[in-house]
């Protein structure tokens, strides 16, 4: 109603304004339009395309002279023309698996603290909103206060473990500063409020009814959250920690100030080390050459096909839930009224028990 | 404690009568199923409290660190020389709004047309499902790469770094969510509106127009702040399209720029106390920013979600 107000009020309508066919210039007008949004959003769509193809134009050089040979090799003289990304690949793929998986377990509690009536329900609104607000949070301040106040922290830590532990591969060097732990921990707690937030989301949305029922039965609180609210959120939290991994493969800032930008690999956790996107950051404003260039393009375009495939994975799955989920939702209200009755309710519980047996 | 229990018959002969142990129905932590519970409970809430705190570490940092130098000599000056003491940020606030500015007006064309796209003219077809598949992948572009993109196309084109660059870097990161949140809002105005404004003779042109986009404004205005805050704190791909300048902007918009987030990178790494104390308050500044412009993009929502009567 206050929509209808709030269009027009302003304007004096006059007969003969309104109700009539619309005219000739009012047709072409209409024509035009359509066809520049038409455009426009084929242009966005394109957008991908072209980022790819742009990429890899740049990138041909390299491609030409490196072959595959550029993702195997350990190399990065940019004096001698000798380019390879294995370090960084292996870097990326490290601080990424471990950063999601620290996210995914702390997320996922995070998630269930918040949906299961531990604490109040305006305390529960208010972590909900901070969550919010730290997802918000640019990604070179995280990494400002990683220098400042992570390094310092675990350095005592990590040592320590380097002394006593030293002969496990992944302790066997000591953290002088920057270095693949600090880049992972940082990272997974950037990470974790995405997490949280779509995990929140997809258990918050699961039915009361089915919880209900599974408490009626005597089930204990957790047997619930295990046995029957977990699984039936499960593809959102999985479409989280999917989605979560492609930031963390592409997340650039907090990674370049962290993680020692050294073309090295090692398995110590304490090591310095590079990944595909801090590469770029620091290498690209100083690119000389052209095939200086153009292996930095190279790089990029790995980078960039590695994260598309991450994220294709992710919309898929979430799709899934999305296209199930709403179905659902509107079984339970009953749309349009023409299947309700016991009909409706043997198909609701019926599917509720496939997606709890699966 | 026990009590016997009469099952009723519901079919066939009746039941052997049953006893059951109520001692079974206390809560107790005796039970392996309640203390199961209970530590989970305990270690769920423990995990919930140690994700906390490099969180609550990361928002007292900003406001005690930060807040040290926030001043006006901060908002005004320009940044200082390695050693010097003093100075402030003036440019650098000045060179953030211009580029996402320049970002965001290129992103809200061509956004909330591709949104009406695909929230009017083609609701279901082959093309607007392609198109809303390529935004959502867009959603999931790392930032760098939206750097390389423009540094491919203008930084090369024209020969040097700009705020041009930059703003169409950002506007790349924009753009999915103008796109998916303009789609949203307008497909969410009622039918009824739609099909009153046909019956009165108005074109599609002047449905979306007149009736559409007004109705779903706060929530289009919604999606263009969230996507706006995204842009302001994005670092990565300002790196080699805007880079940095000491100086002020010389009023053509062809050269090299300062921004807070390059100005926040350079100045982490520097060995003077002066520019890392600088680095602190240039981050509280930048987030304040962001953070602005996220609440009222919620305020705007949440007035949009009252407004369409019902939450969906």
């Amino acid at each position: 109603m206050t929509a209808i107000e709030s269009t027009s009020p302003r304007e004096v309508i006059q007969p003969g304004d309104v109700g009539r066919a619309p005219s000739a210039r009012e047709v072409t007008i209409d024509r035009w339009f359509r066809w520049a949004t038409r455009i426009l959003a084929g242009f966005s769509a394109l957008l991908v395309v072209l980022v790819v193809l742009l990429v890899a134009k740049q990138a041909w050089p390299a491609i030409e002279k490196f072959g595959p040979g550029f993702v195997t090799s350990t190399k990065w003289d940019a004096g001698k023309n000798q380019f390879g990304i294995l370090p960084e690949i292996f870097g990326t793929v490290v601080s990424s698996i471990t950063g999601v998986a620290l996210a995914a377990v702390f997320g996922v509690a995070v998630a269930v603290f918040l949906t299961e009536e531990f604490i109040p329900r305006w305390l529960e609104n208010v972590l909900k909103n901070v969550i919010t607000l730290l997802a918000a949070i640019p990604s070179v301040v995280y990494g400002l206060w990683g220098i400042f106040v992570v390094i310092p922290a675990i350095r005592p830590a990590c040592n320590w473990l380097h002394e006593r532990l030293g002969w496990i591969p992944a302790f066997s060097t000591p953290l002088v500063s920057v270095g693949m732990a600090p880049a992972a921990l940082v990272l997974a707690i950037m990470i974790l409020p995405t997490v949280a937030a779509i995990s929140r989301d997809a258990i918050a949305a699961v039915d009361p009814l089915v919880r209900q029922a599974a408490i009626g039965m005597g089930a204990t609180p957790w047997e619930t959250i295990l046995g029957v609210t977990l699984p039936m959120s499960k593809r959102g939290i999985y479409g989280s920690i999917v989605l979560g991994l492609g930031r963390a493969l592409g997340e650039t800032m907090a990674l370049a100030m962290l993680v020692g930008n050294v073309n090295i690999m090692s398995p110590s956790f304490f090591s310095p080390a590079d990944t595909l996107a801090a590469l770029l950051a620091n290498k690209f404003p100083e690119a000389a050459s052209h095939l200086d260039l153009g292996a930095l393009m190279y790089a990029a375009l790995v980078l960039l096909l590695l994260t598309l495939v991450v994220n294709i994975v992710g919309e898929l799955i979430m799709r899934k839930d999305i296209a199930g989920g709403s179905g659902m939702r509107k079984d339970i209200a009953g749309g349009s009224g023409r299947n309700r009755g016991p009909k409706r309710l043997g198909t609701l519980s019926r599917r509720h028990d496939e997606e709890v047996l699966e | 404690m026990t009590a016997h229990v009469q099952p009723t018959p519901i079919l066939g002969p009746a039941a052997e009568p049953q006893e059951i142990d109520l001692a079974e129905l206390d809560h107790s932590l005796r039970r392996p199923r309640t203390l199961f519970s209970y530590c989970l409970s305990v270690l769920c809430s423990i995990l919930a409290l140690v994700a906390a705190v490099p969180l609550v570490s990361v928002l007292l940092m900003l406001v005690v660190r930060g807040g040290k130098r926030l001043n006006l000599a901060l908002l005004t000056q320009l940044p200082p020389a390695a050693g010097m003491v003093g100075g402030g940020i003036g440019n650098a606030i000045v060179g953030t709004l211009l580029v996402i500015f320049v970002g965001g007006v290129l992103s809200i064309v061509i956004g909330v047309f591709a949104g009406v796209y695909l929230a009017e003219i083609n609701r279901e077809g082959a093309l607007g499902g392609l198109v809303r598949f390529c935004a959502r992948l867009l959603t999931g572009l790392p930032s760098i790469l939206a750097g390389v993109f423009a540094y491919t196309t203008v930084v090369l084109w024209t020969g040097r770094f700009s705020p041009l660059a930059g703003g169409i870097a950002l506007s790349l990161l924009m753009l999915p969510t103008i796109i998916l949140t303009t789609e949203e809002s307008v497909r969410s105005v009622g039918a009824e509106m739609r099909e009153a404004a046909i019956g009165m003779g108005a074109t599609q042109t002047q449905m979306i127009w007149q009736i559409l986009l007004p109705t779903a404004l706060p929530g289009i205005l919604t999606g263009i702040l969230l996507a706006l805050a995204r842009g302001a704190g994005e670092t990565a791909p300002l790196l080699f399209t805007l880079t940095f300048s000491d100086f002020w902007l010389k009023g053509h918009l062809m050269e090299p720029t300062a921004s807070l987030a390059v100005l926040i990178y350079n100045f982490s790494k520097s060995p003077f106390q002066n520019q890392k104390e600088i680095a602190w308050a240039a981050s509280l500044v930048l987030v304040l920013i962001v953070l602005a412009l996220t609440l009222g993009g919620q305020a705007l929502s949440l007035r949009a979600r009252r407004m369409m009567g019902a939450p969906r």
